[in-house]
C-alpha cells in the first residue's frame, strides 16, 4: 500500500513539478514586463479574473457541461445502435461506412452555422455539434468491438447452436464494452469541444451562456485575463469528464483483466 | 432372422468417418483418407507430428469444419444436424475460452443458457458441474483471478454441464505444466469412468493419450493419415501408479517410435 502511494507520487512529480516551472517563468516573463499583459496576462492575473467572475464562469461552465453531456450520451446511444447495424450485415456496413469516415473530416467550425439554421438557435444546436463530433469515435470503436471477437468463442456458440441474437446478446455487446469505453474516453473531449464550437454561434438567449460565448465575447473586448480563465475552465471540464468515464471504465471492467492473468505456471489444484 | 440379430447385436458405431478428405480453400489438404468408426462409450486419442490435421479431424467431426470429400456421421446424421437434434456434443479447446466477464458460475451455465433451460432448471446442473471439476468454492470468481490449470477445469465443466454424449477435446492440456496436466487427467478419466461419454483426445503428448485412452490412433505428417491404430490393453480404473508400469513405458516408448516414422 505504502509502496503505490510513493509510486503514485513518483508518476505525478514529473507533471507537477514541469507545471509550475511552466508557471513560474509565465509569471515571470509577465511581471517583469518582458510581454506586454494585452499580449499575455500573467497567471495571477488570470487567476483574479477567474476569481472576481467566478459565479459566472460555474454557470457557465454548467451549462457547458450539460450540452457536451447530452451529446456525449446521444453520440453512445447513436453510435452503438448505428455500429450493431453495421455488425448485422456486410452489405450495410460496406455501403455506411465510408461515409461514417466522412464524419470524421466534418469541420466542426464550419458545420455550426448550419446547425443552427436546421435547429435554430439555443441548447438543442449546441448539443447537435457536440453530439456529431463526438459520433465517430463511437461508432468505429462499438463496430470493432462488435465484431473482433475470439474465434474459439465463437465457434464454441457455434457448439451450442446459438442464434444471431445470443450471440450478439450473449457475446457480441459484452465484448464491444471495453472498445465502447475506450472510444467515450476520446469521445468526451470532443464532446466538450464541439459544445463550445456550437456555443460560438448558438447563444442559449439572454443572459444565459456558455464558455464558448465567454470565449467569443472576452476576445471582443481584449480581456485576455477572462479569455484564459474561461479557456482553462473547458479544460478543467474536459479533464473532468475524462476522469470521470475513466472512473466509470474501471468499475465496469473490475475483475475482467485482473494483474498476471496469462496463466499461472505454478498452479496449485 | 437369428443370424441378423447376430449381426446388429454390436450396436452401430456412434462416429462414422469413411474415406474423409479435408482440403483447406488454398488448397491445402490437411487430412486425407481418413476412415475411422467410433464406439459409444469409447475413448480414443489422436496423436501426430504438429501441423498433421489432428485438430482439423477433431473440428470436423464436431461440425466445426466440413470435410470436402467422403462421409462423416454422428448416429447416422451429418454433424452440425446430430449437434442440433440428437447428440450432445462439448469440445473443449486448447484455450480456456472463458467469457472475461462472466464468473465461474456463469461462465458454466452457458451452454444451458443457450439452449434455453430455464434459471431453475440450470442451477442444479450448473452446481454439479462446478462440483465435479472441484471449484466449489470458486463460483463467484472472474477468470482473470484464477490459474490457468483452474481456468481449464471451468471449461471442462462448461463441456460437461451438458451431459454430453460426445466428448471432444483439442489438446486441452498443453499449456499446463506437467504435475497439473496428470492431475487434470486423473481428473478427467474418473469422470469418464462414472459417465462414459464417448470421446476423442487429440494431443501431441504420447503418455497423455496412453493413459486416458482405449485407443491410439497416429496421424501421419500433413496431409494426415492414420498410420497406426494402437489398442491400449491397461484396464479400467487406472490410477497414477500406472504411468509407472514397465509396459505402460514400453507402449509410450513404441507408439513414439511411429509417430517418429510417421513425422518423417
Amino acid at each position: 500500500m505504502r509502496n503505490r502511494l510513493a509510486h503514485l507520487l513518483l508518476m505525478a512529480a514529473p507533471p507537477v513539478a514541469f507545471f509550475l516551472l511552466l508557471i513560474a517563468v509565465w509569471q515571470l516573463a509577465t511581471g517583469l514586463g518582458h510581454v506586454p499583459s494585452f499580449l499575455l496576462p500573467s497567471p495571477l492575473r488570470v487567476g483574479q479574473a477567474a476569481w472576481q467572475n467566478c459565479q459566472d464562469l460555474l454557470q457557465a461552465s454548467g451549462l457547458t457541461a450539460a450540452a457536451a453531456l447530452a451529446g456525449l450520451a446521444a453520440s453512445l446511444v447513436v453510435g452503438m445502435l448505428v455500429a450493431i447495424a453495421f455488425s448485422q450485415s456486410a452489405i450495410v456496413r460496406r455501403s455506411f461506412y465510408p461515409y461514417a469516415i466522412f464524419l470524421q473530416t466534418v469541420p466542426s467550425v464550419a458545420l455550426a452555422p448550419l446547425v443552427i439554421i436546421w435547429f435554430g438557435p439555443g441548447f438543442a444546436s449546441v448539443v447537435v455539434v457536440a453530439f456529431i463530433i463526438a459520433l465517430f469515435p463511437i461508432i468505429t470503436n462499438a463496430t470493432t468491438g462488435l465484431l473482433d471477437l475470439d474465434q474459439n468463442l465463437v465457434e464454441l456458440f457455434a457448439m451450442s447452436s446459438a442464434s444471431r441474437r445470443q450471440l450478439l446478446f450473449k457475446l457480441q455487446l459484452p465484448n464491444s464494452i471495453p472498445y465502447l469505453i475506450a472510444g467515450a474516453k476520446i469521445s468526451c473531449g470532443l464532446s466538450v469541444i464541439g459544445a463550445i464550437v456550437g456555443e460560438f454561434t448558438a447563444g442559449y438567449g439572454e443572459n444565459s451562456y456558455g464558455l464558448g460565448y465567454l470565449i467569443i465575447a472576452t476576445s471582443g473586448r481584449l480581456q485576455l485575463d477572462y479569455l484564459l480563465a474561461a479557456t482553462l475552465a473547458a479544460m478543467l471540464l474536459g479533464v473532468l469528464m475524462f476522469a470521470t468515464v475513466s472512473l466509470i471504465g474501471d468499475w465496469i471492467l473490475r475483475g475482467w483483466h485482473a494483474p498476471g492473468s496469462v496463466g499461472d505456471p505454478n498452479e496449485s489444484g | 432372422m437369428a443370424a441378423e440379430t447376430l449381426t446388429t447385436s454390436t450396436p452401430a458405431p456412434l462416429v462414422e468417418i469413411a474415406a474423409v478428405d479435408v482440403t483447406y480453400r488454398q488448397g491445402l489438404r490437411a487430412v486425407e483418407g481418413i476412415t475411422l468408426n467410433l464406439q459409444a462409450g469409447e475413448f480414443v486419442a489422436i496423436v501426430g507430428p504438429s501441423g498433421c490435421g489432428k485438430s482439423t479431424l477433431l473440428r470436423s467431426i464436431a461440425g466445426l469444419i466440413r470435410p470436402s470429400r467422403g462421409r462423416l456421421t454422428i448416429a447416422g446424421l451429418e454433424p452440425v444436424r446430430a449437434r442440433r437434434e440428437a447428440t450432445r456434443m462439448s469440445f473443449v479447446f486448447q484455450d480456456p475460452t472463458l467469457l472475461p466477464w462472466r464468473d465461474v458460475y456463469h461462465n458454466i451455465a452457458l451452454p444451458l443458457e443457450l439452449a434455453g433451460e430455464s434459471r431453475g432448471a440450470r442451477e442444479p446442473r450448473v452446481r454439479e458441474a462446478i462440483g465435479l471439476v472441484g471449484l466449489a468454492d470458486f463460483a463467484g470468481r472472474y477468470p482473470a483471478e484464477l490459474s490457468g490449470g483452474m481456468r481449464m477445469r471451468v471449461s471442462l465443466a462448461r463441456a460437461l454441464v451438458t451431459d454430453p454424449a460426445l466428448l471432444l477435446l483439442d489438446e486441452p492440456f498443453a499449456a499446463l505444466d506437467d504435475i497439473t496436466r496428470q492431475t487434470l487427467n486423473e481428473e478427467l478419466l474418473a469422470l469418464w469412468e462414472t459417465r462414459h461419454w464417448t470421446g476423442v483426445f487429440v494431443t501431441h503428448n504420447i503418455a497423455e493419450a496412453i493413459f486416458l485412452s482405449q485407443r491410439v490412433l497416429v496421424l501421419s505428417r500433413r496431409p494426415g493419415r492414420i498410420v497406426a491404430d494402437v489398442r491400449v490393453p491397461f484396464p479400467f480404473p487406472r490410477t497414477a501408479s500406472l504411468r509407472c508400469e514397465p509396459d505402460f513405458a514400453r507402449l509410450t516408448g513404441d507408439i513414439g517410435l511411429r509417430l517418429r516414422e510417421a513425422s518423417r
